[in-house]
C-alpha cells in the first residue's frame, strides 16, 4: 500500500472534546491507483490531505505512507518524507514567483536530489511549456501555471501526488485538460493519486471516489 | 538540496533588486554611520592617549605640590629628592608664545628621560634642520636648543623664523612641544620651579611617608585627565548621535526584512511543502542575511570611513576649540572601530530579523497571508506601542529625576525620543480617523482611510522621519540659542576696542609706559591690564584675573547673579567673582566661600557667564592678584577709546613702538573669529542632522517603494470607478505630504523638548553652562517643509509610477485575482 | 685610564641608545677640536686642594676610586666609585643652563657576581658636582666626602641589588703621573692631567643581596682632566693598578692603535718608599694569555705583565671575568690577582673591545 490510514482522528483546531472533524477514518490505497476525495466545503478533505502530507499533526489513529507510520515522524522526517515521496498540487498554484518556469520544475527534484533531466524535457514537452520556460510565473495564464505545478510535481516521479482542487481556479476547459494531463502522468510513473475536490464530475474520472462527510468517510 | 533551496530563495532578491538594494543600502547606511562616529570617537581618543603616554610616561606617577600650584615644586625640592634616592624625571611645562602661537610646551630632563620621549629622541622620524645622530642629543641639550614637534604643530609655527631646530615626531601631541627641561625653563622663564617630577621607577611605601609636606604623589594623569573628563560629553553627544542615526538606519532594515519575508511567505511555503523543513529553512534564511550583512557591512566600513575622514576636521576644529583638546586631522584604520562596525551591525540586523524570524518560526505552514486578519492586530499592536511609548517617556523623567548626571540626561534623552517613536502609529491612527469622521466628499474619506490602511507598512519609516525632525528642531534650536546667547554676551564681554599681547614683559611695561603717555593727549582712552594667575583649584585648572576698577566691568560684565555691592566688594579686596562653569563645578555660588590659599579673598559675590571656556575662572582686584603674585606676567591690554579713534591710535602704536599688527586685535576681528569658531564648532553636528534627516527620507522612499505592489488591488477599483490616474498619483502624493505634516506635528514640540534638554540639562552637564532657551519659529517652518520636501521627493517615484501605469496592469487585479 | 676620557663624554650621548649612529663618528668632535677649552700644558703646577674640585673649562674631568677588599672569612671583592664630568661647552652657570654633565658609575664585584650601576646628572642645579672645603663629590644620592686634602674619605653609593658605604684613610702622599701630572697619551702629543692617591685603608660595609658584609682592603684614587685626549687612531685602552705585596705599586697603560698604528704603552712606578717613577715610553709591557667570552665579545681575562728595569714578570688575572660594566657605555672593569715575581692585587680596566 503506498497510503494506509487506520482510525484517523483529528479534532478540530484548538479544541480537543466535542465532535471531531475527522473520527476514525480508515482508507488504503493501493500504488498506481487513484483516489477522489469529495465533501462539502469544511468538511475536513484538505485537513486529511494536509494530515497525509504530514503538514499537520493528528490526535489517534495512524497514517502510514510508503509503510511509514507518520506519527512516528518527527519534523526532520516529515520533510524528507515530502520531499522524496509525496508531491502536492494546490489550488492556489504554490509555484515560486522568483523563479522561473523551468527552475521551478526542477525544484522538488533537485531538493530530492533525483533529478532526471530527460524526464524534465518530456514533461515540458508533454504540458506544452517547452515555449515557457524562461518566463516568469506572473507572466503566465492560471491553466499554464498549475501545469507549471503540475510539472514540478511531477518531475520527482513521486510515489503519491497529493492534489487539493487542482483545477479549481480554472475555467471547465482548461480544469478538463489539467485533469487528463495528470492522470495521464500518473499512469506513466505508477504514482498513486489522492485528489480532494468538490466536483464530483471530476471524481467521477478516478478509480475510486469516496465522501467526506460529519467526519465519516462513505 | 541545501544549494537548491538556497538559490530558490535567494531568487527573490534576483525579483526584488530594489528591494535588495534598500535592505544593503539600510544596513550601509547604519553601519556607515555608526563607523563614522566611532572613527572620529577613536581617532579623538587615541589623540589624548598619545597626549597622555607623552606627558605621563610611566605607570608609577608623579610628584606634585599638594596644592597643585606649581611654583611650590622648586627646582631645590627635585635636588634634595634625588639625593635622598628618589629616581624622578623633572618636568617644566607650560604655554609658549611662539609665531604668533600658543602651545603647550613639555620640558624633560633628556638625560633623565620617561621611556617614550627616550624612544623619541633615538629614532628621530625626520630632522630638516639637523643631521640625525650623535648631534641629536647634544642640539636637545645646547643653546639654541631642538625641539620635538607633530608636522601639523610645525607647519604652523615654522611660518615664522625660529631661533631653534625642530624635530618632527608623529607621537607629540599636536599642539604640543618637547623639549630639553634646559629648553623649556629657558624660554618659560622658569629657572627655579618644576611642574611635576615623574616616578621613574615604583616608590616605596616608607618613601611616600617621607616626602615633605608640601609634595604629593599623585597616579592620576596630570592634564590628559582633565582633558579626559571635559572631552567625554562630547563624545557621549557624539555617540548618541550616532546611535540614532544607526537606529534610524535600522528602521529601514527591519521594514525591509519583515516586508521580503512577509512577501516570501508562500514561497516558504511551497518550500515546506517540497520537504524542507523548518529548521533548515531559517538556517538558509540567516545564511542569506549574514551574507547581505557581510557585504552591507564592508560597503559601510568603507562609507564610514570616508564620512569620518570628511567630518574629522570638523571635530578637531570643535574639540581644540571648546576644550583645547589636541586632535590629529588624519584617520587611521583602528581595529577598535573595524570590529565595532561589524559587530554592530550585526547586531543591528540580528534586532532587525528577530521579529521576522519570530514571525517565520511560528508560523503555520498552512496559513495563507491574510492582510484582513492582520488589521486588527495592527490596530491592537498601535496602542501598544501607544502605551509603551508613555510608559518609555515615563522612565525618561524618572531617569532624569533619579540620575543627577549627564548619564540621566542621556537616559532621558533616549526614553522621549523612543517613546514618542513608538507612540507614533497611535497618534497618526488616531490622527487619521479623526479626519475620515470629519471629512465628507468621498475621495478625501477614502484617501484619510487609505493612508490609514498604509501606516503599518510606513510607520517604521515614518519612526525615523519623526527622529530625524525631532533632533533637527531640537539641535537647531540648541545651536540658535546658543548662538544668539553668544552674540549678547560677546557684546558684554569684549568691550574693549584695542587688544594688545606683547611678546613679553619688558615690552608690556614699555608698551604701558607709551601708553599713559598717550592717554595725555587722548582723556578718553582707559588702559585696562589683562593679568592672571593660573593654578589649579580642587583638580582643575582654573585663571584668577586681577581687574582695575573700570566702569567697562561694572557696566558691561555679563552676571548671572550677584549680591548687592558685588564689584564694590571686589575692588575693596574682600570678593570675588566666578565663571559658571566653576561655580557649577563646584556647587558654589554667591555667599560661599572659594576654597583658595590664605592670604587671597575667598568670598564669592557674584557669577557670570563665559562660554566656551573649558576652565574655571575667578576675577579679582588688581591689587589682591598683584599682592599674591608679584610676579605674575603683564603683557596683554584691553584699550577703551571712542571707535572713532580706534584706527588712529593702532596706525600711532605701530609707527611708535616695537609691536606689530600680530600683537594688536581690534574688537571687531576678535568677534569675527570666534564667531567662526562657534560656528565652525556645529558644523559637525550640521551634517550629521542633515545625514539623519537624509536617511529618513531615504526610509520614507523604501517603504512606498516596497508597498508598491500591494497598493495597486487597493488602487484599481477606485480607478474603476471613474478616478484618473493623474487624480491617483496626485493623491498618492498628497497623502505622502500628510503623514509627513502629522509627523512633523508630533517632532516639533519634541524637538523642542529635546532642546530644552541640551540647553538646560546636558549643556549645565557637558560644558558647565545653562542657556536660555530661544523659539525660532522661522527655523521650525523651514525644518517642517524641508521634512514635507523630504516625504514628497520620496513619493514623487511611486506617484510617477502611479502615474506612467498602463490600464492594463491595472485590470490584471481584477482578471487574476491571486 | 686615558680613554675614559673619551669614554666621558660618549656615555651622555651612547645612553640616549644612539650607539649606532655614534660608531663611525668619533664622539661629538671629541677626537678633533676642543673649541673654547683649555688644554693641559706641560709647565702647569697643581695647588691642592683647589684642584682636587672641578674644572669646568676642560672638557672632561673624572673621580675614580677602585678598591680591592677582604671579609673577616677572606672572601675577597672588589669596588668601583666614579664620577665623570663632561662639558657641552666651556664653564658653568647656576640652573638649567648649565653645559655641564654630570654621570656616575658604581659597581662591586666578587669572584661569583658583578653589579654596576649609573647615573645621569646636569650641572649647575645641585644634582651633582663637586666642592672642596669639605670635599664632596656627589651624584643624586652616591657621594664621596672627605677633608679638603682627602686624607680622610668617605664613599657611598646604593643602587637596586647592591651598595656600599666606605671610609678610607690615605697611607702615602699623592703621586703626580708624567712630568708633575703632565700625561702623554700618544704619540702625537695628546695628555692630560693626572694624578693619584694609590694608598687608601679601606673599612666600611658593602651591601649584597645576601645582606651586609664588613671588609677592609686597600683603595685607588685617581684624578684625570683634559679636553682632548684620544687621537683618532686609537681603538681602546687596557689599563693596570697593581699593588704588590712588596709594598711596590704599578699602573700602566696600554692605547692600542687602530689599523696597525703602533699602541702606546706607557705607566708609573712607585717604590714601597714613596719614590715615584715615570715608565720611560714602551718599558710597560702586557700580554693576554687568556680570553674570555663576555656579552658575546672576547676579552682577555689574563695578562702576562713584564717590566724588564724591575725583573717583574708577573700574571695578572681575572677575579671575575665577567665583570662587564653594562652601562650606557660598556666597557670591563674588576678586580684582578697578580702572580709569578711579583704577588698582589689590582684592578683591571679594558675598553673597545667590539
Amino acid at each position: 500500500m503506498v497510503l494506509k490510514i487506520t482510525d484517523l482522528t483529528k479534532n478540530y483546531p484548538g479544541t480537543t472534546c466535542g465532535k471531531p472533524l475527522l473520527n476514525k477514518i480508515s482508507l488504503q490505497l493501493a500504488p498506481a491507483s487513484s483516489l477522489a476525495l469529495t465533501g462539502e466545503s469544511g468538511s475536513g478533505k484538505s485537513t486529511l490531505l494536509h494530515l497525509i502530507a504530514a503538514l499537520d499533526n493528528f490526535d489517534s489513529g495512524e497514517i502510514y505512507v510508503d509503510g511509514q507510520a507518520l506519527s512516528k515522524l518527527d519534523e526532520t522526517g516529515a520533510a524528507a518524507l515530502r520531499r522524496s515521496t509525496v508531491s502536492l498540487v494546490f489550488q492556489s498554484f504554490n509555484i515560486i514567483p522568483s523563479l522561473t518556469v523551468s527552475e521551478n520544475i526542477s525544484l522538488h527534484a533537485k531538493l530530492a536530489k533525483r533529478r532526471d533531466t530527460t524526464w524534465e524535457d518530456h514533461l515540458t514537452q508533454r504540458l506544452g511549456l517547452t515555449e515557457l520556460g524562461h518566463r516568469y510565473p506572473e507572466q503566465l495564464s492560471g491553466g499554464q501555471q498549475q501545469r507549471v505545478a503540475i510539472a514540478r510535481a511531477m518531475a520527482l516521479k513521486p510515489k503519491l501526488l497529493l492534489a487539493d482542487e487542482p483545477t479549481g481556479n480554472l475555467d471547465e476547459d482548461s480544469s478538463n485538460a489539467v485533469l487528463e494531463l495528470m492522470l495521464d502522468l500518473i499512469r506513466d510513473c505508477e504514482t498513486s493519486l489522492f485528489l480532494v475536490t468538490h466536483s464530483r464530475a471530476i471524481a467521477a474520472k478516478l478509480q475510486n471516489h469516496l465522501h467526506l462527510s460529519g467526519g465519516k468517510l462513505s | 538540496m541545501i544549494s537548491a533551496a538556497l538559490v530558490a530563495l535567494l531568487s527573490h532578491w534576483r525579483r526584488h533588486r530594489f528591494q535588495l538594494f534598500t535592505l544593503v543600502t539600510g544596513l550601509a547606511l547604519a553601519a556607515a554611520l555608526w563607523t563614522a562616529v566611532q572613527a572620529i570617537n577613536s581617532e579623538a581618543r587615541a589623540s589624548y592617549g598619545r597626549a597622555e603616554a607623552m606627558l605621563v610616561q610611566n605607570q608609577h606617577g608623579y610628584l606634585a605640590s599638594t596644592t597643585g600650584s606649581s611654583e611650590q615644586l622648586q627646582l631645590s625640592d627635585y635636588v634634595a629628592l634625588r639625593r635622598m634616592g628618589w629616581d624622578l624625571s623633572p618636568v617644566v611645562q607650560g604655554e609658549w608664545n611662539i609665531a604668533g602661537q600658543q602651545i603647550d610646551l613639555v620640558g624633560f630632563d633628556f638625560l633623565n628621560p620617561p621611556s617614550a620621549t627616550l624612544a623619541e629622541v633615538a629614532s628621530p622620524e625626520s630632522s630638516p634642520s639637523a643631521k640625525t645622530g650623535s648631534s641629536a642629543l647634544v642640539q636637545f641639550l645646547q643653546p639654541p636648543g631642538r625641539v620635538l614637534l607633530h608636522p601639523e604643530t610645525a607647519k604652523e609655527i615654522q611660518r615664522a623664523e625660529t631661533p631653534f631646530s625642530v624635530q618632527l615626531s608623529t607621537r607629540v601631541p599636536p599642539g604640543t612641544a618637547l623639549a630639553d627641561v634646559s629648553f623649556a625653563s629657558r624660554v618659560l622663564n622658569r629657572q627655579k620651579d618644576l611642574s611635576r617630577l615623574i616616578l621613574l621607577s615604583p616608590p616605596g611605601a616608607q618613601d611616600l611617608a617621607s616626602l615633605p609636606n608640601h609634595i604629593q604623589h599623585r597616579t592620576g594623569p596630570p592634564m590628559g585627565g582633565e582633558m579626559a573628563k571635559l572631552t567625554e560629553s562630547f563624545h557621549l553627544n557624539l555617540t548618541a548621535f550616532g546611535f540614532l542615526s544607526f537606529a534610524v538606519g535600522l528602521f529601514i532594515v527591519q521594514g525591509t526584512i519583515s516586508l521580503a519575508l512577509e512577501q516570501r511567505r508562500g514561497q516558504f511555503r511551497t518550500l515546506r511543502c517540497l520537504g524542507v523543513s523548518r529548521r533548515m529553512l531559517c538556517t538558509l534564511l540567516a545564511v542569506e542575511i549574514t551574507l547581505i550583512t557581510f557585504i552591507a557591512a564592508c560597503i559601510g566600513l568603507i562609507a564610514g570611513f570616508f564620512l569620518a575622514q570628511a567630518l574629522l576636521p570638523g571635530v578637531s576644529v570643535t574639540l581644540s576649540g571648546l576644550y583645547g583638546a589636541p586632535v590629529t586631522a588624519g584617520l587611521s584604520l583602528r581595529p577598535s572601530w573595524i570590529i565595532s562596525g561589524f559587530a554592530m551591525t550585526f547586531l543591528g540586523a540580528f534586532v532587525a530579523s528577530s521579529q521576522a524570524f519570530f514571525t517565520l518560526w511560528t508560523l503555520p505552514v498552512l496559513q495563507l497571508p491574510s492582510t484582513q486578519a492582520r488589521g486588527q492586530k495592527v490596530i491592537r499592536s498601535f496602542r501598544a506601542g501607544a502605551f509603551l511609548g508613555c510608559g518609555l517617556i515615563l522612565c525618561g523623567f524618572v531617569a532624569l529625576e533619579i540620575l543627577d548626571s549627564l548619564t540621566g540626561g542621556f537616559v532621558f534623552l533616549a526614553g522621549l525620543m523612543l517613546g514618542a517613536a513608538v507612540f507614533l502609529p497611535f497618534f497618526l491612527n488616531f490622527s487619521l480617523r479623526l479626519g475620515k469622521l470629519y471629512s465628507h466628499r468621498p475621495l478625501v474619506q477614502w484617501l484619510w482611510a487609505d493612508t490609514a490602511a498604509q501606516l503599518p507598512g510606513l510607520s517604521l519609516a515614518l519612526m525615523a522621519l519623526l527622529l530625524a525632525l525631532a533632533t533637527n528642531i531640537g539641535v537647531s534650536t540648541m545651536v540658535s540659542s546658543f548662538r544668539l546667547t553668544f552674540l549678547g554676551w560677546m557684546d558684554q564681554r569684549l568691550s574693549a576696542a584695542i587688544y594688545i599681547t606683547t611678546e613679553d614683559d619688558a615690552q608690556g611695561r614699555a608698551v604701558e609706559a607709551w601708553l599713559r603717555q598717550e592717554q595725555n593727549q587722548q582723556p578718553g582712552l582707559r588702559i585696562l591690564p589683562i593679568r592672571y594667575h593660573e593654578t589649579t583649584l580642587q583638580g582643575g585648572k582654573i585663571r584668577i584675573y586681577g581687574l582695575r576698577d573700570d566702569p567697562s566691568y561694572r557696566n558691561n560684565w555679563p552676571m548671572i547673579s550677584a549680591q548687592d555691592g558685588a564689584w564694590d566688594a571686589v575692588f575693596q579686596g574682600a570678593g570675588l567673582l566666578i565663571n559658571e562653569q566653576l561655580s557649577y563645578r563646584l556647587g558654589l555660588g554667591p555667599g560661599d566661600q572659594l576654597n583658595l590659599p590664605s592670604g587671597w579673598p575667598v568670598k564669592i559675590t557674584g557669577t557670570y557667564a563665559d562660554y566656551g571656556n573649558p576652565h574655571g575662572q575667578v576675577l579679582i582686584s588688581m591689587s589682591q592678584l598683584l599682592q599674591n603674585t608679584p610676579e605674575v606676567e603683564n603683557r596683554r591690554f584691553g584699550l577703551h577709546l571712542p571707535p572713532s579713534e580706534v584706527q588712529n591710535l593702532i596706525n600711532r602704536i605701530l609707527e611708535e613702538t616695537e609691536l606689530t599688527r600680530e600683537n594688536l586685535t581690534d574688537q571687531t576681528s576678535v568677534k569675527a573669529r570666534s564667531l567662526a569658531v562657534f560656528d565652525q564648532t556645529f558644523r559637525v553636528t550640521g551634517a550629521l542632522n542633515i545625514l539623519t534627516l537624509a536617511v529618513a527620507g531615504f526610509a520614507i522612499l523604501t517603504s512606498l517603494a516596497t508597498l508598491w505592489n500591494q497598493r495597486l488591488p487597493q488602487l484599481a477599483p477606485i480607478w474603476a470607478m471613474g478616478v484618473s490616474r493623474r487624480t491617483l498619483a496626485g493623491l498618492d502624493l498628497l497623502r505622502s505630504l500628510l503623514i509627513a505634516a502629522l509627523t512633523a506635528c508630533l517632532a516639533l514640540p519634541l524637538g523642542l523638548l529635546l532642546a530644552w534638554v541640551l540647553l538646560d540639562v546636558i549643556n549645565a552637564k557637558a560644558f558647565g553652562w545653562r542657556l536660555p532657551m530661544h523659539l525660532f519659529p522661522l527655523d521650525w517652518l523651514r525644518l517642517i517643509a524641508m521634512a514635507l520636501l523630504t516625504a514628497g521627493l520620496a513619493a514623487l517615484i511611486s506617484a510617477w509610477r502611479l502615474f506612467r501605469l498602463q490600464p492594463s496592469d491595472l485590470l490584471k487585479v481584477f482578471s487574476n485575482d491571486r | 685610564m686615558i680613554a675614559r676620557i673619551g669614554c666621558l663624554v660618549s656615555v651622555v650621548l651612547l645612553s640616549m641608545s644612539l650607539a649606532s649612529h655614534l660608531a663611525a663618528q668619533g664622539f661629538a668632535g671629541l677626537g678633533t677640536r676642543a673649541d673654547g677649552f683649555l688644554e693641559p700644558r706641560a709647565d702647569y703646577r697643581f695647588s691642592f686642594p683647589k684642584d682636587h674640585g672641578a674644572h669646568p673649562d676642560y672638557r672632561i674631568e673624572w673621580w675614580y676610586l677602585t678598591a680591592n677588599l677582604k671579609d673577616e672569612t677572606g672572601t675577597v671583592y672588589g669596588i668601583q666609585w666614579t664620577l665623570f664630568r663632561t662639558a657641552l661647552a666651556p664653564g658653568d652657570v647656576v640652573g638649567w643652563q648649565s653645559p655641564q654633565i654630570w654621570m656616575g658609575h658604581a659597581a662591586l664585584t666578587s669572584a661569583r657576581d658583578h653589579f654596576s650601576a649609573e647615573r645621569l646628572a646636569r650641572g649647575g642645579i645641585g644634582q651633582a658636582g663637586l666642592q672642596t672645603d669639605p670635599f664632596e663629590a656627589w651624584i643624586d644620592h652616591w657621594s664621596m666626602t672627605g677633608d679638603p686634602e682627602l686624607e680622610n674619605i668617605e664613599v657611598s653609593a646604593k643602587a637596586e641589588d647592591f651598595g656600599y658605604a666606605l671610609s678610607g684613610k690615605a697611607s702615602s702622599d699623592l703621586v703626580l703621573h708624567g712630568a708633575d701630572g703632565y700625561s702623554v697619551k700618544s704619540a702625537s702629543g695628546q695628555a692630560s692631567y693626572y694624578y693619584s692617591q694609590p694608598d687608601y685603608e679601606i673599612t666600611g660595609t658593602l651591601t649584597l643581596p645576601s645582606g651586609p658584609v664588613s671588609v677592609e682592603g686597600m683603595g685607588w684614587l685617581d684624578r684625570e682632566l683634559s679636553s682632548q685626549p684620544l687621537s683618532e687612531d686609537q681603538s681602546g685602552w687596557d689599563w693596570f693598578s697593581l699593588r704588590f705585596d712588596s709594598g711596590d705599586k704599578l699602573m700602566g697603560f696600554i692605547l692600542r692603535g687602530r689599523n696597525n698604528a703602533p699602541d702606546f704603552r706607557s705607566g708609573t712606578w712607585i717604590s714601597a718608599n714613596g719614590a715615584v717613577t715615570a715608565l720611560t715610553p714602551g718599558a710597560f709591557q702586557a700580554l693576554p694569555v687568556e680570553t674570555a667570552m663576555v656579552k658575546g665579545r672576547r676579552i682577555p681575562v689574563k695578562w702576562q705583565v713584564m717590566l724588564a728595569d724591575r725583573d717583574l714578570s708577573v700574571t695578572v688575572e681575572a677575579l671575575n671575568p665577567q665583570s662587564w660594566m653594562d652601562t650606557s657605555f660598556a666597557y670591563w672593569e674588576g678586580p684582578v690577582t697578580v702572580s709569578g715575581s711579583h704577588t698582589g692585587t689590582g684592578y683591571l680596566e679594558m675598553t673597545g673591545y667590539e
